[in-house]
């Protein structure tokens, strides 16, 4: 499902982030969501249409407007710049109707979230729902500086929140974070793969079981070199820009997919591949190590193709 | 009395794989008379399992305790029923850290409470090994007015609160650790198969 919004607040957060508020043109009241859940927004760009996933950092219960904060990628497709650069407050924009990967386990005893850089954006509207439901939480927020941690602006002061600034000699210790936490504690990450990665570390060494560590590795697709794919029903080829994800690019052409995340964790876009002179570019979350090996399927709407020949199942 | 093995049956039909040593990581260990024996077994395979180890022991039987306290646990603890049980595992569990392992060992009864208090504070159900020893009594709560009835070991049963003849079945509430029961006669009143004895 779509919505047709209105651009009512751009607010510069940091050097590198912004803040969008968007509301419904008449003021209708939109869709409540729950923590975690993030919005696709559409960018017309020419004869395409670039659609990027973003986290809703607004309270989940206030239907009055949806608000996100998005970091300008230089070296990305051109999604982020475009939210940068080409939108001014009263412009209209197209955006999908919230969905969550993310949700927190609610029969958890406590949550503890930790967000690296821009990954603090899922927490600010999951601290609200927490706070709502009274559920005890502590949040950790790491950045490389002051000037960078656009979360500052936007998280409350608290004495359960927390903030790591590494320049300031203040770096996120996982091991003081997670040990002795109380049984029935859950942890959540978002951030840059390390941090997800050494957090879900160092559970496993505390014998923290798996299913109380979460984590959300959301990233835009990288841009590449323009590829061809063939479309096996049609038997039609189609161009993948540099600029562009394979997913925008069937998009474009008109092709039937699936889709959901638009990050690679969904599972949603999930194509089988029939012929594959190549390589595959891997870049999703969902696809194990031996299914990616096996050049069987792809995820396009994160993953690109280095080789001769690509034909796809659709 | 070994570990005892159950016919298949439906998904929510709990299963007890048996109790596997995770270390010398602090652990809360829970079990009747019956699943003492499956504790013995367990630091069999591996001593260090007691370093870290509150044991709760569900049973009036000192000679078990003082074999409990021969195994060198952190802690023993002791009650004669499940009820008296329930406060002293429940305080244990408020005060446990992340990384505590869960083994419970005994009846069905023990180690459906035990899981639902643990689960009740979020423990994944992952993280709660068990083993079933002796008595293959049920818990069962009965559909129509709620009152849990310990001890079942007859097909169908009478309820203890509403008196309803009940059928057991395999629906397990996880939330509450018991099995649920259903009317036997609720269309035929008064007619009623004969009773049996439940079988693994
Ligand atoms: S759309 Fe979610 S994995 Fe591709």
């Amino acid at each position: 499902m779509k919505l047709a919004l209105k651009v009512t607040e751009i607010e510069q957060l940091s050097p590198l982030v912004k803040r969008f508020r968007f509301e419904d043109p008449k003021g209708a009241s939109l869709p409540v969501f729950s923590g975690g859940a993030h919005i696709t927004v559409e960018m017309p760009e020419g004869d395409t249409i670039r659609r990027n996933s973003y986290s809703l950092i607004s309270d989940p219960y206030d239907g009055s407007g949806y608000e996100i904060a998005v970091r300008r990628e230089d070296r990305g497709r051109g999604g982020s710049l475009y939210m940068h650069r080409k939108l001014s407050e009263g412009d209209d924009i197209t955006v999908s109707t919230p969905a969550n990967l993310f949700q927190l386990d609610l029969r958890a005893r406590k949550h503890v979230l930790i967000g690296g850089g821009i990954g603090i954006t899922p927490f600010l509207s999951q601290l609200k729902q927490l706070d709502m439901e009274q559920k005890p939480f502590e949040l950790h927020y790491a950045a490389r500086s002051r000037e960078e941690a656009a979360g500052l602006k936007l998280l409350p002061k608290a004495a359960h929140i927390h903030v790591h600034l590494s320049e300031e000699g203040a770096r996120m210790d996982l091991g003081a974070i997670l040990d002795g936490q109380p049984m029935g504690t859950h942890v959540y990450t978002c951030g840059p793969e390390g941090l997800i990665a050494a957090v879900a570390d160092q559970a496993a060494r505390l014998g923290w079981p798996k299913s109380t560590v979460h984590s959300e590795a959301f990233t835009a697709p990288p841009p590449g070199e323009p590829f061809d794919v063939v479309i096996a029903s049609t038997g039609q080829t189609v161009t993948v820009k540099a600029d562009q994800s394979l997913l925008e690019a069937l998009e474009a052409a008109k092709v039937e997919i699936n889709y959901s995340c638009r990050g690679g964790v969904c599972g949603r876009c999930r194509t089988k591949v029939i012929a594959c002179e190549g390589r595959i570019l891997h870049n999703d979350h969902w696809l194990s190590i031996e299914e990616r090996a096996a050049q069987k399927d792809i995820m396009p709407c994160m993953s690109r193709f280095k080789g001769t020949r690509l034909e796809l199942d659709l | 009395m070994p570990k005892t093995e159950f016919s298949p049956s439906i998904e929510s039909r709990p299963t007890y794989p048996g109790l596997t040593s995770q270390g010398s990581a602090p652990a809360i260990m829970v079990a009747d008379a019956a699943g003492a024996e499956a504790l013995v077994d367990l630091v069999a395979t591996d001593a260090s399992v007691m370093d870290h180890a509150h044991v709760v022991l569900i049973a009036k039987a000192p000679e078990l305790a003082a074999k409990l306290t021969a195994l060198t646990p952190k802690a023993l603890h002791e009650a004669p029923d499940l009820d008296a049980a329930t406060p002293l595992v429940t305080q244990i569990l408020d005060t446990a850290k992340m990384g505590t392992q869960l083994y419970l060992a005994g009846s069905e009864g023990v180690i459906g409470h035990v899981s639902a208090l643990a689960f009740a504070r979020g423990l994944p159900m992952e993280a709660i090994q068990s083993e079933h020893r002796g008595s293959i009594a049920r818990r069962m709560q009965c559909v129509h007015c709620k009152g849990i009835t310990e001890d079942v070991t007859t097909d169908p049963f009478v309820c203890a609160h509403c008196d309803l003849t009940l059928f057991m079945r395999d629906h397990f509430s996880r939330r509450l650790g018991v099995f649920q029961a259903v009317c036997v006669d609720a269309e035929t009143p008064g007619v009623v198969p004969a009773t049996e004895e439940i079988r693994p």
